[in-house]
């Protein structure tokens, strides 16, 4: 550790009279922990991505893509998981998208100074509850009671492709799981979007509303503007969170493996971490390995929506 | 937006009372209108209920509450009501499943913690071995035990990691290559914190079986080593910004009275900042602790304790509720059933296995309130009251 010794912060150690040998051991030791610490977490990501490459591998090799005679493809088991995943993030985006940019505003402007703080602690506490609890809350409570709002659903609007279909209780399809997965995603949407509605320039709020501009007009032409990149970026962290979830689904859904649009029907869809953690009991060897592969495919995905997340959090944020 | 000559600009927030705005209470009466037209069309048409009324009842209000401020108010200021119903609405909507869960886990999970045999609370100090069909008995000791072991040595693997980084980003990664590094492992600790809690278990599995020989090989440690990867990035991240937070005059101080750079670190910034970083570090035991899906790939499930992390398989609370939930209702043939193990004999009950998920959620949540109550209570109380 020699570079050590021309840190800008060695001005301030002392001279060399006053040095001794334990000084300069705890200063080296730290200096290795840190940077360690630091090499350690480029190490771990690494070795998650080599690992899961590792044990897929034999998935790979085997499958009809690569030796073109086995009896099962990568892509055909793939991708409806991938078409279930993403479908019920999306709806579940759907739903929660416009709830928290709505708990955003209360939060930050329309509720009382000293109220806003306590109630973005009860938007909190909906983080902290685990998520086996909201699928067991979600399984046990709340399918019987979406059952009434289905029916009508699939009565009068189905002749949308995606409330058509023949619904059957128990509601175990898309939908229910996809209204869980929005409460989960709510908090950490509505956290970043309330943060970002917070640093809008109080002097152009006050503008809007010297020019005679109700309070909704100045969100509309002040704090939205302005807020848009966090929101996107918000929705974006809120997607990632969503496609990785496990207990929701695999507590909720009735699997099924088709690339059905009629969310209300049981046993149509699937996501790739339920099926994950639904099958990995039973798998071994080249089954286990798939699994593997679906959860490369998994990360790879949420990767991609993070990064792009990320870049847009900091693309947006300095210019406040 | 054009603004029509007559109204008049605002100097506030609050305006004076002549403004041509209706007061308040004009909102209650519109409100309570929607209420009574939707209680009497969910009469009529047969779909009478709490739920049903208080949606259409909202509704209505938005629809009432906006056309009687469009005659009186005019459209700009009906939209502005509008907006802010809605708004208020959204919140309202939100605070629907905290309370709904909450009361779930209280009123069934409670109950069973509570109402347990043979003896109160024997939910918590008694384990599921030789529990069969739908007795009512059993408990969680084994998976309080499991839990709790993992979490423990996950944190034993995370806190130092993710201590010293976040000492490396703050103390360190100032020039040169550690800056260089520094942004690097910034970003990436922005990667791991988006790593679904899957994908993490996956890697606990991989790292395992691909040096074991036995590919069923399930042990308490793998689960921690799953759980560090979720846990590493909050600590960092937390723990970072409680670093920053400590004045740059504290360490000048220290180094100009010639204390060495890591001497300073322990005694000054890490002292300084000791409340903000045990909050952070409990928050992210908080949120590990109820983590389900990298343990279920991990760790299993037995029926008995077992307090041995290096061997064999373990109960946790997250993965006993899951496991009592897919149980689903009981098969009672006969009123009562024996345990094999201590001939002893129970009564059968249909609901039981839901029952106890219930109750083991209420003691997860219970660990997980309690742990985010102590992360609070710490940075209120013991925070350094700097002058900022």
């Amino acid at each position: 550790m020699s570079t050590a010794d021309i840190e800008p912060d060695a001005a301030s150690a002392p001279p060399a009279s006053m040095k001794s040998g334990g000084r300069r051991f705890g200063d080296a030791l730290f200096n290795a922990l840190s940077v360690g610490s630091g090499l350690l977490i480029f190490v771990t990501l690494a070795a998650v991505a080599i690992f899961l490459t590792l044990e897929s591998l034999p998935a790979i090799i085997a499958s009809r893509e690569f030796s073109g005679s086995a009896d099962f493809s990568l892509i055909e088991y793939s991708l409806p998981l991938v078409f279930g995943t993403v479908l019920a993030s999306a709806i579940a985006l759907v739903i929660a998208i416009p709830i928290s940019l709505g708990i955003a505003l209360f939060i930050s402007h329309f509720a009382p100074r000293r109220l806003a703080s306590a109630l973005g602690y009860m938007i909190d506490l909906l983080a902290a509850v685990p998520s086996v609890v909201y699928g067991l809350w979600g399984g046990v409570w709340l399918v019987p009671r979406l059952e009434p709002l289905y029916v009508f659903l699939n009565t009068y609007f189905g002749w949308i492709p995606l409330f058509a279909g023949e619904p059957t209780a128990p509601m175990r399809n898309l939908a229910s799981a996809s209204v869980v997965l929005a409460v989960m995603v709510l908090p950490i949407i509505t956290a970043v979007s309330r943060e970002v509605f917070l640093q809008t320039p109080r002097l152009q709020e006050e503008a809007a509303l010297a020019l005679g501009a109700t309070r909704w007009e100045t969100i509309r032409t002040v704090v939205l503007p302005f807020g848009r990149g966090g929101v996107v970026a918000a929705s974006m962290l809120g997607l990632g969170r969503a496609l990785g979830e496990t207990m929701a689904v695999l507590m909720i859904l009735a699997p099924g493996a088709t690339f059905s649009l009629h969310i209300l029907e049981v046993g149509r869809h699937n996501s790739i971490a339920a099926n994950i953690a639904s099958k990995q009991a039973e798998a071994s060897g080249v089954d286990m390995s798939l699994l593997i592969f679906t959860g490369l495919v998994l990360f790879v995905l949420t990767f991609v929506i993070n990064a792009i997340a990320r870049w847009i959090v900091a693309r947006s944020g300095p210019k406040s | 937006m054009s603004i029509p000559a007559t109204v008049r600009t605002e100097p506030s927030v609050h305006r004076p009372r002549d403004e041509r705005r209706l007061p308040w209470y004009h909102l209650v009466f519109t409100g309570l209108a929607g209420l009574l037209v939707a209680i009497a069309v969910l009469a009529i048409v047969g779909a009478l209920s709490v739920t049903s009324a208080i949606l259409l009842g909202f509704v209505l209000h938005l629809l009432f509450g906006w056309g009687y401020s469009l005659l009186r108010e005019g459209p700009r200021w009906a939209t502005d009501r509008l907006m802010t119903l809605l708004v208020i609405g959204a919140f309202a909507i939100s605070m629907f499943p905290l309370l709904s869960l909450l009361w779930s886990v209280i009123s069934r999970g409670l109950v069973r913690v509570v109402a347990a045999k043979p003896t109160t609370f024997a939910f918590w100090t008694e384990d599921m071995s030789g529990i069969i069909g739908g007795a009512d008995a059993g408990g969680v000791f084994h998976a309080i035990v499991g839990t709790l072991l993992i979490t423990l040595w996950a944190s034993i693997i995370s806190i130092p990691v993710g201590l010293f980084t976040a000492i490396f980003l703050v103390e360190y990664a100032n020039v040169g290559w550690k800056r260089t590094l520094g942004r690097g492992v910034t970003f990436l600790v922005d990667v791991m914190t988006g790593i679904p809690s899957i994908v993490a278990g996956l890697f606990g599995l991989a790292v395992f079986i691909a040096f074991m020989p036995d590919q069923s090989v399930r042990m308490g440690i793998m689960g921690a080593v799953a759980l560090s990867l979720l846990m590493i990035p909050t600590v960092v991240r937390n723990s970072e910004e409680m670093l920053r937070l400590v004045p740059m005059d504290l360490r000048e101080a220290a180094y100009a009275l010639g204390v060495p750079k890591w001497l300073t670190i322990v005694k000054v910034v890490l002292r300084t900042a000791i409340a903000g970083l045990t909050t952070g570090i409990t928050l992210a035991i908080a949120r590990v602790i109820g983590e389900t899906a990298p343990l279920l790939l991990t760790v299993g499930m037995v029926t008995s304790v077992n307090w041995n992390m290096f061997d064999g398989r373990m109960a946790t609370l997250p993965t006993f509720i899951n496991q009592q939930y897919r149980n689903g209702s009981a098969n009672c043939m006969s009123d009562t059933v024996t345990n094999p193990i201590n001939q002893e004999v129970y009564a059968c009950a249909v609901s039981t296995n839901i029952d106890r998920a219930w109750a083991a959620a209420f003691t997860l949540i219970v660990i997980v309130m309690v742990l985010n109550i102590f992360a609070r209570m710490i940075s209120h109380y013991f925070s350094p009251k700097l002058s900022r």
